[in-house]
């Protein structure tokens, strides 16, 4: 991991009213990041990214990106920082071009023709680039949202639900584009999303939020790794192999069972203790199943189960 | 900056109603300049009514300057509708769209944001009462001809062809800065709101309000009237006068530029401090 920190928040709070929807939110942001920003709906994820790209102004905290802060040196971060949030809005009534356009000249960007087809081109809307955005579906403004984000080269990149609306290919698409521009281009990336598959896949680091506070935070691997897996155990005759286990200490570990598969909730380091002692008990085990996930975690988190 | 009222004049000009001012002064003016074509000289005729007998008239009374004083006259009072369609929109459009979340992101402060959509309504403003000068004053002198200019007012003023042109160019100068106090008028209510109408309807509303304020005759309301910035967007009118009284043309032109400047300075700070939720 990189040291450099891109985004450092200290104490982050917003009262809307009687309403805290952020409350006293710490996060650390490495440079060369894929930063997963997790959290359940109303938890304080588009609040905190409002915030850090100075839309909403925080009640009290600290916030700072590329080591300065956001309200006094705007002019010098906002140059290196893409985003998207919510759902891209654009000038329904200029083109796909004209909007890039614009929105790059207002970033400092290279508006040539060239530039601008070849982002288009990287989001598959070059043949549509004449075509007024308000004839767009919700997957193609969100692939335009995409190459407002990455006109001007930016260094940090805020993407607030870069897939929504977007069909299984184009969710790939975009999936493999975060990775490529981390890992080839360097390029930070803070990416909140509901898909909790997605950011298991592509991010190295994550926090989880929940009612506006930090729950966890940390890389994904620690953080799947500081909990029980849900492991499904295939074996023959699985009413005898319950009346065992019942009768030991492994009956704590026991969710549920179904057809051949009994469920438990396990340690890592137990899975071979269990498959162990299931053998020595004559029982044929034909498969051992993790189906622990980032899901789980998350619901876990979220509804109380852990911290 | 240039780049932003550049991009903000890109915007304007691609919206629909935008064009809305443009073509109904255009299409009320045509109508005026035809209709007086076929019937202005009974109205001529009709003013001139008495004095005829006891004044040798010399040269044509009915060319365009007359025309244009009419159609300046006609007009002027309903600018301020046509020009708060397109102020109302300016900050509330960008809400409704959700644009602001693009817009703001990008390495501009919002005072420059703020700055250039005002530039812009200014610069409406300006082409509007620019286009209406055109085609009322140029069309008609094209159609109707030269010649001196009867201003019908407290009396009967025959003035000379030679002194005629400063005066509409003043006047059209002078309504600038009264359509500009209307326009900061709709942009400060769009920038309280996330949809167009809202600022369209009450900038009309404060104006309506204004005008019946000072004209109910209680001496009260009469106090009142020097302090509406109603009251001092007809100086225009004062160019047409025998004797002009600069004094108060100054001190109506320099409320108005009071007002801009107020308008401009809370809407700036009201933006700057705004959290963008749409």
């Amino acid at each position: 991991m990189n040291s450099e920190q891109v985004i450092e928040v200290r104490g982050l709070t917003k009262k809307f009213g009687s309403l805290t929807a952020v409350n006293n939110l710490d996060l650390n942001v490495y440079r060369g990041d894929v930063f997963g920003f997790l959290g359940p709906n109303g938890a304080g994820k588009s609040t905190t990214i409002r915030m850090l790209l100075s839309l909403i102004k925080p009640t009290s905290g600290e916030m700072k990106i590329f080591g300065k802060s956001i309200e006094k040196d705007r002019k010098e971060i906002f140059p290196k920082i893409g985003a998207i949030v919510e759902k891209p809005d654009f000038y329904l009534y200029l083109s796909a071009y004209k909007n890039l356009e614009i929105l790059g000249k207002l970033s400092g960007a290279d508006v040539s023709k060239k530039k601008i087809m070849s982002m288009l081109e990287m989001v598959g809307l070059d043949k549509r680039y004449k075509s007024k955005v308000k004839t767009f579906s919700h997957g193609m403004k969100q692939r335009l949202g995409l190459a407002q984000a990455l006109i001007h080269d930016p260094e940090l990149i805020i993407l607030d639900e870069p897939t929504t609306g977007l069909d299984p290919q184009g969710m790939k698409e975009i999936r493999d584009l975060i990775i490529y521009l981390s890992r080839e281009k360097g390029k930070t990336i803070f990416l909140s999303s509901h898909i909790l598959h997605e950011v298991e896949l592509i991010s190295t680091r994550m926090i989880i939020i929940n009612k506006g506070t930090t729950q966890v935070e940390g890389t994904v691997e620690e953080l799947l790794a500081s909990d029980k897996v849900k492991v499904t155990f295939e074996v023959d005759r699985v009413e005898e192999a319950l009346g065992i286990i019942n009768e030991t200490s492994w009956q704590k570990e026991f969710k549920s069972t179904s057809k051949n598969e009994i469920n438990f909730e396990l340690a890592k380091e137990e899975i071979p203790a269990l498959n162990k002692f299931l053998i020595e008990k004559g029982f044929s085990v034909s498969a051992i199943v993790p189906v622990r996930s980032l899901e789980d975690y998350f619901l876990k988190i979220t509804e109380g189960g852990l911290k | 900056m240039m780049t932003l009222v550049y991009i903000e004049l890109q915007k304007m000009f691609k919206k629909w109603r935008t064009y809305i001012g443009i073509i109904a002064i255009g299409l009320l003016t045509v109508i005026i300049q035809v209709s007086l074509y076929f019937t202005g000289k009974e109205i001529i005729n009709h003013q001139m009514r008495g004095i005829e007998e006891s004044f040798l008239m010399v040269g044509n009374l009915f060319n365009g300057y007359f025309i244009s004083r009419m159609i300046l006259t006609l007009l002027v009072i309903h600018i301020p509708f046509l020009v708060v369609l397109v102020g109302g929109d300016l900050l509330a459009g960008e809400a409704t769209a959700g644009t602001y979340r693009m817009l703001l992101t990008r390495p501009v402060s919002r005072l420059q944001v703020i700055t250039a959509k005002f530039i812009s309504g200014f610069i409406y403003v300006v082409v509007l009462i620019f286009w209406m000068a055109f085609i009322s004053l140029g069309v008609s002198l094209i159609i109707f001809g030269s010649g001196p200019l009867l201003s019908v007012g407290s009396g009967i003023i025959i003035f000379a062809e030679n002194d005629i042109m400063w005066r509409f160019l003043c006047a059209y100068g002078y309504a600038i800065i009264s359509m500009t106090t209307v326009i900061f008028i709709s942009i400060i209510f769009s920038s309280l709101v996330q949809n167009a109408i809202g600022p369209i309807v009450s900038t009309m509303a404060v104006i309506i309000v204004f005008l019946i304020l000072s004209a109910i005759p209680v001496d009260f309301l009469q106090g009142l009237k020097p302090y509406l910035f109603t009251s001092h967007l007809g100086q225009w009118n004062n160019f047409f006068s025998d004797e002009i009284d600069y004094k108060e043309v100054f001190e109506s032109a320099g409320i108005l530029l009071a007002h801009i400047a107020v308008l401009y300075a809370v809407t700036a700070y009201i933006f700057i401090k705004k959290d963008i939720l749409s």
